[in-house]
């Protein structure tokens, strides 16, 4: 770990140093105007030869020319192709530790929020991919899992930052084998209930419940007390409770992980009994079957571009499901579950041009203002409007193309990612990374003579040294990339 | 993985009820196909702007630009169409593995460390659904690749894996798709790992890095030994008669190696891990293919020098250091070929191997010429694997394995308008399709 931690620490410093060299002191917004570019606006069509004026981390202006202010920096973006950050429905980055409290099958009290690392690298990675706003999400072991919270991908800006501010919070559930655990059987363990389909909607109508007779007590208890009852005694708190009460008085999203249409109705139906509403269905990748269904009950539908056969329940996974869904009326949107798919999202939407016949906006659409809609935060960002943050990415072709490279991205009108210093600056990073080494080398000689009885093989560990898996959520198929052993990434 | 009975009947079942009901393949017998007035991008020599491609008995029969269509041949026109050679995807688990967490549709890897015998194209299954929704994508040969990681590995990655095997993507069996049965012979080069997962208690171990360099270093000398074993039975075989020696099916399937006529792919990622594996083959005189590669651009001197070619595993990866640069394996195709190494792309996957173009073209946009991208997932590999004579471009007489797109076969929203597999116009229809056709025609309920 000595070895890595000073050179990310490092490369953290510097990309900051980058933002704000880019733009004013990192506490005052910049403003910038953006120029001659195509600006794929989503919801307003395309404007050839554009510019956009960014004042106050909003989008101020937008037209074929906009008047610069004289202090305002200067973007050319000739022959380049302007988008609204890229949004991503369903991503396990920024998350300390794992993803999945496994444990139970009822996981409500666990919360992402209180898990957020700003540090870690994939932030700047997806940033580097346009991404600019995520949904981080528990992870799928549990019938009802922990809680989610959006952020935005501020890199360089501590944690407490991080949250979009007012989207609402949401919770994962999750249906079908990962919660029945089909896959992660551990010898000598006794199963967990549920093992079935069955028993998975049977947990969440117990979960759900216990919360209705909860919000019972707690309504029964706030009327005495308001009618003035002074020896009222209120009903203990329940923390794993109180998340569901939130789902029952729609302040909190539920984000189901799901697969085959079987399960997609039976949550339907309980979340009718209950009175709550779904707000998104994610993977969903049978939803293609059952897509009136989910148009009918204003759901949306999160889902990937061409993942599949990876499990049973993956076996009947379309790349048409993302067109067919939103034919049939569905709020549809790509997500990637994982750190590298996310940094290609706007590659993985245009995908649905080819399989179902999308138009380019419409495919462009499955990744900005359709997951603004899902999140419920439309009305700040997913589109290039007036008054809207100022979250941009600047490709260097059409985005729905795989030869599209990211050359800027900004979020609340600052540049956090920049191809060209990332570029330009690696031989300093490469430097400083080589000087610490040397320096930590020496200093463990230095500790070695002290100790001469020091275990000598241990004592130092090699730079070059495996990268030990430090994050590996058990709910992630993920595109082949690293065949190292991964902990059932199913 | 799972050891689950239900999922055994389930798998089943599904394997049963999902069987495709015809195959997807064209039925037609041998004829002779002429594309007109197409675009083709041969890949030796310039582009044909308007040219006519002649398909004759499974062979390419004639191309360019004022070649006469024979009698009696099916017309295919063109006009706005453009002819490539179909895609060849290095290193796929094709046919051995259908749905990678159910292990009885898995035949990917064998247990025990040194599985030289065992050839892929034993049980590579004609029927898989894999083949025609991948063929589909303009990909129509391929290399099945034993204990090749990939998703399904679970964990057990044989030090000697087995032989690789390289088959066109329709026929009724393998003996009618098969290209060649052995290519090469999988060699996963032993890695120093501190930390390991027990798939048995499902958790993760972790032990000193002196415990793992002595593992590493017991693996190799294992290896070393039975090359140096191979070596003399080879030696034995070639000096006496059959009952001069005792049989041993491991070694004979070796002997190929040593002699220098059996390629080996070794799979290495890790500089170091690579350093080793070119100094051993170089020692040991194995003609070394590098699977992987992930940071073959830091001994990219070394691997020209040895002339080791790389087939990649896809550029669509996160770096492996999180101080490494966020591009480093998308700008490595470039890297590579401005240093002069020669190398191929795969897909490293089934389920995944219709984003081969798509990683190519990721390359591109990385500062990878395009026509060296083209060739990465065509010639190259077809070269690197010794069937460069027949598949991989254009050219009269080799396997008519030809694709007709309306567009660049790299490019996301580019559609296979035509497939040619083994000189037979072949069907684009596969389960995914079938799929949306059946639920985009559901009534409203």
């Amino acid at each position: 770990m000595n070895g890595r931690i000073p050179s990310v620490t490092l490369l953290s410093l510097f990309l900051f140093a980058v933002a704000a060299d880019s733009a004013a002191p990192p506490d005052s917004s910049p403003v910038i105007v953006i120029q001659n570019a195509t600006i794929l606006t989503v919801t307003k069509g395309t404007i050839e030869h554009g510019s956009i004026l960014i004042k106050d981390g909003k989008i101020a202006e937008i037209g074929a020319s906009v008047k610069a202010p004289k202090d305002a920096t200067v973007i050319d973006a000739e022959g380049k192709f302007v988008t609204p950050g890229i949004i991503d429905c369903h991503s396990h980055i920024a998350i300390e530790g794992g993803v999945n409290e496994g444990s139970i099958s009822v996981s409500s009290i666990a919360n992402i929020a209180e898990v957020l690392d700003s540090d870690d690298v994939d932030i700047y990675r997806d940033l580097a991919g346009g991404v600019t706003t995520a949904n981080i999400l528990h992870g799928s072991a549990n019938s009802i899992g922990g809680q989610t919270i959006v952020i935005k991908l501020r890199w360089g800006q501590p944690v407490s930052k991080l949250p979009f501010e007012g989207a609402l919070p949401g919770i994962k559930f999750a249906l079908g084998e990962n919660p029945k655990r089909s896959n992660f059987s551990i010898p000598g363990q006794p199963k967990r209930y549920p093992a079935t389909r069955m028993g998975v909607e049977e947990t969440i109508r117990g979960a759900f419940t216990e919360a209705r007779d909860y919000k019972s007590a707690w309504d029964a208890y706030n009327k005495k007390v308001i009618a003035g009852d002074k020896a009222a005694l209120p009903p203990r708190r329940d923390l794993r409770l109180d998340p569901l009460v939130e789902v029952l008085e729609g302040k909190r999203y539920v984000h189901s992980h799901c697969y085959r249409e079987d399960e997609i109705l039976m949550l339907l139906r309980v979340a009718k009994e209950f009175g709550f509403k779904v707000r998104t269905f994610q993977h969903v990748l049978e939803g293609y079957k059952v897509a009136d269904e989910i148009a009918a009950a204003g759901a949306g539908a999160s889902t990937f571009s061409d993942w599949w056969a990876y499990k049973v329940e993956a076996y009947d996974a379309i790349p048409y499901n993302a067109a067919l869904m939103t034919r049939r009326g569905v709020v549809v949107s790509i997500n990637s579950d994982d750190a590298e798919e996310a940094t290609h999202l706007n590659q993985e939407a245009a995908k649905s041009i080819k399989f179902g016949g999308l138009t380019h906006d419409e495919a462009l659409k499955l990744v900005t203002i359709n997951p603004a809609i899902q999140l419920g935060i439309d009305k700040r960002v997913g589109s290039i409007e007036v008054g809207k943050d100022a979250d941009l990415v600047i490709y260097n072709h059409d985005p729905m193309s795989a030869y599209a490279v990211v050359q800027k991205t900004l979020v609340d009108g600052r540049v956090l990612f920049d191809r060209d210093k990332d570029i330009a600056g690696r031989a300093v990073l490469e430097k400083e990374k080589k000087d610490l080494l040397a320096k930590e080398k020496a200093a463990a000689k230095k500790t070695d003579e002290k100790k001469p009885d020091a275990k000598k093989p241990d004592a130092v560990k090699k730079p070059d040294e495996k990268k030990p898996d430090e994050k590996k959520p058990d709910d992630k198929p993920k595109p082949p990339s690293d065949s190292d052993a991964n902990g059932g990434a199913l | 993985m799972l050891r689950n009975a239900t999922f055994a009947v389930l798998s089943l079942l599904l394997l049963v009820c999902l069987a495709p009901t015809a195959s997807a393949q064209a039925q037609q017998p041998a004829t002779t196909y002429a594309i007109t007035h197409a675009k083709i991008t041969t890949l030796v020599g310039l582009t044909i702007d308007d040219g006519t491609l002649v398909i004759k008995d499974g062979k390419i029969a004639a191309v360019g630009a004022s070649v006469e269509v024979p009698a009696g041949a099916q017309i295919i026109d063109g006009k706005g169409l453009q002819v490539y050679p179909g895609l060849f995807d290095a290193v796929t688990q094709m046919g051995l593995s259908e749905i990678s967490a159910v292990s009885s549709t898995v035949d990917s890897s064998e247990t025990g460390n040194f599985n030289p015998d065992v050839i892929a194209a034993t049980a590579v299954s004609p029927s898989s659904e894999h083949i025609p929704v991948t063929r589909a994508s303009g990909i129509t040969e391929v290399l099945a690749v034993p204990a090749s990681g990939g998703f399904d590995s679970g964990g057990s990655r044989s030090v000697v894996g087995g032989q690789a095997s390289a088959f066109s993507l329709a026929g009724w069996t393998m003996d009618d798709m098969q290209i060649k049965r052995s290519v090469a012979m999988v060699i996963n080069w032993p890695t120093i790992q501190t930390r390991t997962f027990d798939f048995a208690t499902f958790s993760r171990k972790d032990r000193p890095y002196s415990e793992a360099k002595q593992e590493y270093e017991k693996q190799v000398n294992e290896l070393t030994d039975w090359i140096d074993r191979a070596r003399h039975y080879a030696q034995a075989i070639g000096h006496g008669g059959p009952s001069d020696f005792e049989r041993d099916v491991k070694l004979e399937a070796l002997a190929p190696v040593v002699r220098g006529q059996l390629p080996v792919l070794v799979f290495a990622d890790r500089a170091r891990d690579i350093r080793n594996a070119v100094e051993f083959c170089d020692k040991q005189k194995l003609k070394m293919i590098l699977a992987g590669g992930e940071e073959a651009y830091q001994v990219k001197e070394l691997l020209r020098s040895k002339n080791v070619p790389v087939i990649l595993r896809p550029m669509l990866s996160l770096p492996r250091e999180e101080d490494d640069p966020y591009d480093v394996l998308l700008s490595q195709p470039a890297q590579l070929y401005e240093a002069g190494v020669k190398f191929a792309i795969g897909s490293f996957d089934n389920s995944f191997a219709r984003r081969l173009g798509q990683n190519a073209a990721n390359a591109v946009a990385h500062g990878l010429p395009y026509e060296q991208a083209l060739k990465a997932v065509t010639i190259y590999p077809a070269q690197i694997f010794g069937l460069g004579d027949q598949v991989g471009t254009i050219e009269t007489g080799k396997i008519a394995n030809v694709i007709v797109t309306n567009g660049d076969p790299l490019e996301l929203t580019t559609d296979v308008k035509y497939l040619f597999i083994r000189g037979q116009l072949t069907s684009t229809d596969n389960r995914h399709k079938r799929l949306y056709e059946k639920y985009s025609n559901r009534p409203k309920p």
